[in-house]
């Protein structure tokens, strides 16, 4: 077993679980956050992306016990009661349909334009497409997944 | 009103989504819950010899593990294919027998054989892999082609040679004599390649016994919960229809692929009274490509004939279907009603003749995929013109004009009847949008680039809708294709609709409250949506074939029909008024031209108080209706490709994609688009990245999306999408549907751009950066040799 201790959307936990606990695992059956998704089994889809200390991670990949001492927001974690833009952006642009990738998309989002911002680049569709490339969506065909993410780029 | 029918409304669902609240199957979790993991054959055809579960048995945190015999044994009855299709000498299909636990016989790999239930799920994963059984191997057939051959190994005792059912619609007569009479006759093999839905939820299920009640519950990944429990109690035995509640809550995407009912589900609710422990299985991607229902694969031969002037003279197709080991829910009315009924495309051609075998193969059961059979024959026809115009030397959109139907409605040789369309119009828009007399400009630029630009049309119609019960009844359909639907308005003038289709992802909590709204002129706010469980849903036959529009809604509309004429008299009553000068307008019920009103919420609360009701009627205001629909509907347009193809690779980019489609009245055009948008990556996806492949052992060489090629926001462009509205005749609201329209036109538009850059119309799906530069090179090799 493994104890972890971390921050998780600004609340701290500690658990004793198996060595083997993914993050995903962890946040989803011990924490019973379940706004973080699995689509794969190969970190591919991103579903399951949070943040760990600031930065996007594919949580299906990382051992929770890695992430002990960290600080990880998920979906869940993202505004107290309101909305981040990017989630706002989402609803505006119709940028999620049976929305189980959308929670990986928020959290890649806001990601990317936390990087390009801080790198003082410009997040074209270009790039926001190129940024994508580990998170998989079925429904939309990605066309307003982009348009949501330059609308919450322009706003955040 | 700004929410109602047109209105680009926000939707109401999306909330939940984005903040992570959203509750889809694998987020529930029950007290007493254990988890189930199914072992599975490795082998693609074998015989079960024997299995020893003793050491998984004797493995800490096992409750079970359960087999194909114990589960024969409690009278669990084997999975049906519910469309029964007749060959054409008169004789039943063949049906294979298929049990959710393989007992003697495994036929794909990833065919369930046993499954463990245990504390966790990594537990069950464990001991499922020690759980050893024993395989006699069988001779492997994964090939469609192959399937009909001369001593090809045999997969189901009761298909001979493996075939299924050898159908036919047309008339084969007329239709050679038409291919006789022609001035010039276009033939190509086309293959449609096979496909995996995924879906990105992964299909999970979570079962539920009440030992004191003899009931169960089952929440499941489901696009049609009713259909479910109906198939589970009436065939599988697992429960009677009241003893037995199925819950579809947020499902993440179907694409047809959630339609089924697989052996997992079964499984797990037979397993849950089996060792008294709530049962959860979720399937991992891996899981998933292995034993989630694929699409397509057809492979067909076809001969188009065309008169001096370039109309069509007939139209003959010969298709295999390969239906893999076993025959799904759905299975045989694919590449039958749901195809070559569709070879007429939107052309008006006086002779067809399709012929469809269906066959089995030792690969994984192939369904409805999104489309469902529209595709392959879209593909097939828009192939065929795109072909034909290339060796007749036309203009391909003007020989498309000259074949177009003009006149509705429309009987086609293979028993549709098109009710409306704007063919031309579609055509006008998409040309317009596209720029398509800019062409040969951008052509030449891409040239000066080094690059290879081409441009590829495609016209589909799909027949969506779906259906009216006596016709696919007398088609051998096992179920009626109605809708249901119940309209109750609370005392406090709040409405909830219940439905029985399914929302995995099109947004009906926003359309379908954007109808009420509309009608009953109060704030979308006011208006919730219910589904997705059977306990509160009387019944409903579930989303797919583009049908929650135009047969979902239209059961909303009679229902709202019914509560309106009780609001009227109730008003009528109340305000001392006839009731045909009643009108519900601006949140009120008033006598048309007077100040004599009583607001919406007051006439739900006079319903329910019952005080002063007109004589005789009954208190409350709630209503129900069925609607069954008269026809199919046929959402038709143009979509239009332009690819830059760079000779030295193959690498194919789309630069520049048009769709105009005619879907009726649009209830919300932000959600349409958005289904559309979705509909086209799909459809990119088979012409350019997606293509499940077995080895000649039958093993799964596509298994992960590793292997399998998802399309990827940087695999896709921006789509330029239009309108063209031709009302749908036959549904109140005049709705078509739009969730499979991307899907059915963008493969044929693509090729059909790729084969045009590159000048040859040899090229198969998908058209992969290799398999565009071997095309490209068997081209200069040809004509080199010319």
């Amino acid at each position: 077993m493994a104890k972890i201790e971390m921050k998780v959307n600004g609340r701290a936990v500690s658990r004793d679980v198996p060595d083997a606990t993914l993050l995903s695992e962890f946040l989803r059956e011990e924490l019973r956050l379940t706004g973080t998704h699995v689509g794969c089994d190969t970190s591919q889809c991103g579903a399951c992306v949070v943040h760990i200390d600031g930065k996007a991670v594919k949580s299906c990949t990382a051992l929770a016990a890695a992430c002990s001492g960290s600080e990880v927001t998920t979906v869940e974690g993202l505004a107290n009661g309101g909305l981040h833009p990017m989630q706002t952006a989402f609803n505006d642009n119709h940028g999620l349909q049976c929305g189980f990738c959308t929670p990986g998309m928020i959290m890649s989002g806001i990601d990317m334009v936390n990087r390009y911002k801080a790198a003082g680049r410009e997040l074209t569709e270009e790039a926001i497409r190129h940024e994508l490339e580990g998170n998989i969506c079925r429904c939309t065909g990605y066309h307003n997944i982009v348009k949501s993410i330059q609308d919450a780029a322009a706003k955040m | 009103m700004s929410d109602g029918i047109g209105a680009r409304v926000k939707r109401k669902e999306d909330k939940r989504f984005i903040t992570g609240k959203g509750k889809y199957t694998d987020d529930i979790r029950v007290d007493n819950q254990a988890y189930a993991a199914f072992v599975r054959s490795p082998h693609a055809h074998a015989k079960v010899v024997s299995i020893d579960a003793s050491g998984a048995e004797a493995m800490e945190g096992v409750l079970a593990v359960l087999n194909g015999a114990q589960l024969t044994g409690d009278g669990i009855g084997n999975i049906i294919c519910g469309w029964a299709v007749t060959s054409k000498d008169g004789s039943p299909m063949n049906m294979g027998a298929w049990s959710a636990l393989a007992t003697e016989h495994v036929r794909y790999a990833g065919d369930a054989v046993a499954v463990v239930i245990a504390e966790s799920q990594s537990l069950a994963r464990l001991a499922a892999e020690a759980v050893e059984v024993e395989y006699e191997e069988l001779p492997v057939l994964v090939s469609t082609l192959d399937a009909l051959a001369d001593g090809a190994v045999q997969i189901h005792e009761n298909a001979p040679g493996n075939l299924i059912y050898d159908w036919e619609i047309g008339d084969a007569a007329a239709a050679d004599a038409g291919l006789a009479a022609a001035a010039h006759v276009t033939e190509m093999e086309i293959t449609n390649n096979r496909l995996s839905p995924n879906p990105m939820e992964p299909r999970s299920a979570l079962a539920i016994h009440d030992e004191a009640e003899d009931h169960y519950t089952l929440y499941t990944t489901s696009q049609n919960p009713h259909v479910a429990r109906l198939v589970l109690s009436a065939f599988y035995n697992v429960a009677p229809e009241h003893k037995l509640r199925v819950i579809a809550p947020d499902v993440g995407g179907g694409f047809g692929s959630k339609i089924y009912i697989y052996p997992e589900e079964i499984t797990c609710l037979w397993a849950s009274m089996k060792t008294g422990r709530s049962v959860k299985w979720t399937s991992d991607r891996s899981e998933a490509f292995l034993t989630d229902a694929h699409g397509r694969d057809h492979i067909s031969t076809a001969k188009m004939g065309f008169d001096a002037e370039g109309r069509i003279t007939g139209l003959k197709v010969d298709t295999i279907a390969n239906f893999g080991a076993y025959m799904s829910l759905f299975s045989s009315a694919v590449p039958t009603y749901l195809y070559a009924t569709l070879l007429s495309g939107q052309y008006n051609i006086a002779n067809i003749h399709a012929n469809v075998r269906a066959v089995y193969t030792n690969t994984v059961p192939v369904d409805a995929y999104r489309g469902a059979g529209r595709p392959e024959a879209c593909y097939l026809v828009e192939r065929m013109m795109e072909t034909a115009a290339r060796e007749l030397g036309k203009d391909p959109a003007e020989l498309r004009r000259i074949n177009f139907i003009q006149e509705f409605p429309h009987e086609t040789p293979v028993i549709m009847t098109y009710d409306a369309g704007d063919f031309d119009g579609n055509m006008d828009k998409a040309q317009a949008a596209a720029d398509t007399a800019g062409f040969p400009a951008r052509k030449a630029e891409a040239a000066a680039r080094g690059k290879l630009r081409g441009i590829g049309y495609s016209a589909y119609i799909e027949a969506c809708g779906i259906a009216p019960s006596a016709a696919v009844g007398s088609l051998g359909a096992g179920v009626g294709l109605w809708e249901s639907a119940e309209v109750r308005v609370n005392p406090v003038g709040t409405v909830e609709i219940l439905t029985g289709s399914h929302s995995h992802g099109q947004g009906h909590e926003t359309t379908f409250a954007q109808i009420v709204a509309e009608r009953f002129s109060i704030p979308i706010e006011n208006v919730q949506v219910v589904h997705g469980d059977t306990d509160k849903v009387q019944f409903g036959m579930g989303t797919y074939g583009s049908r929650s529009g135009a047969v979902g809604m239209s059961a909303i509309v009679k229902a709202m029909d019914k509560v309106e004429a009780k609001v009227k008299k109730i008003a009528a009553h109340t305000l001392e008024a006839s009731e045909e000068d009643i009108v519900i307008e601006g949140g009120e019920v008033k006598v048309a031209g007077t100040d004599k009103a009583m607001a919406w919420h007051e006439v739900g609360l006079a319903a329910y108080l019952a005080h002063n009701l007109p004589e005789g009627m009954e208190p409350g205001l709630k209503e129900g209706a069925f609607y069954d629909p008269v026809n199919f509907t046929f959402p038709a347009g143009v979509y239009i490709a332009e690819v830059e193809v760079d000779p030295e690779t193959g690498v194919t980019e789309i630069v520049q994609f048009t769709a105009a489609d005619d879907f009726g009245t649009i209830i919300n055009p932000m959600i349409v688009e958005g289904q559309v948008h979705g509909g086209i990556a799909q459809g990119v996806g088979q012409a350019m990245l997606e293509g499940v492949h077995y080895d000649q052992d039958g093993q799964l060489l596509t298994g992960s999306y590793m292997d399998y090629t998802m399309p990827r926001a940087d695999d896709l462009p921006s789509y330029t999408l239009e309108h063209n509205t031709t009302v749908c005749p036959n549904n109140p609201l005049g709705m078509k549907g739009c969730g499979e329209a991307g899907a059915i036109g963008t493969p044929p538009a693509i090729i059909n751009a790729i084969t045009d850059a590159i000048g040859t119309n040899d090229l198969a799906m998908p058209a992969t950066p290799h398999a565009v530069w071997r095309a490209l090179q068997a081209a200069s090799v040809a004509t080199a040799a010319e």
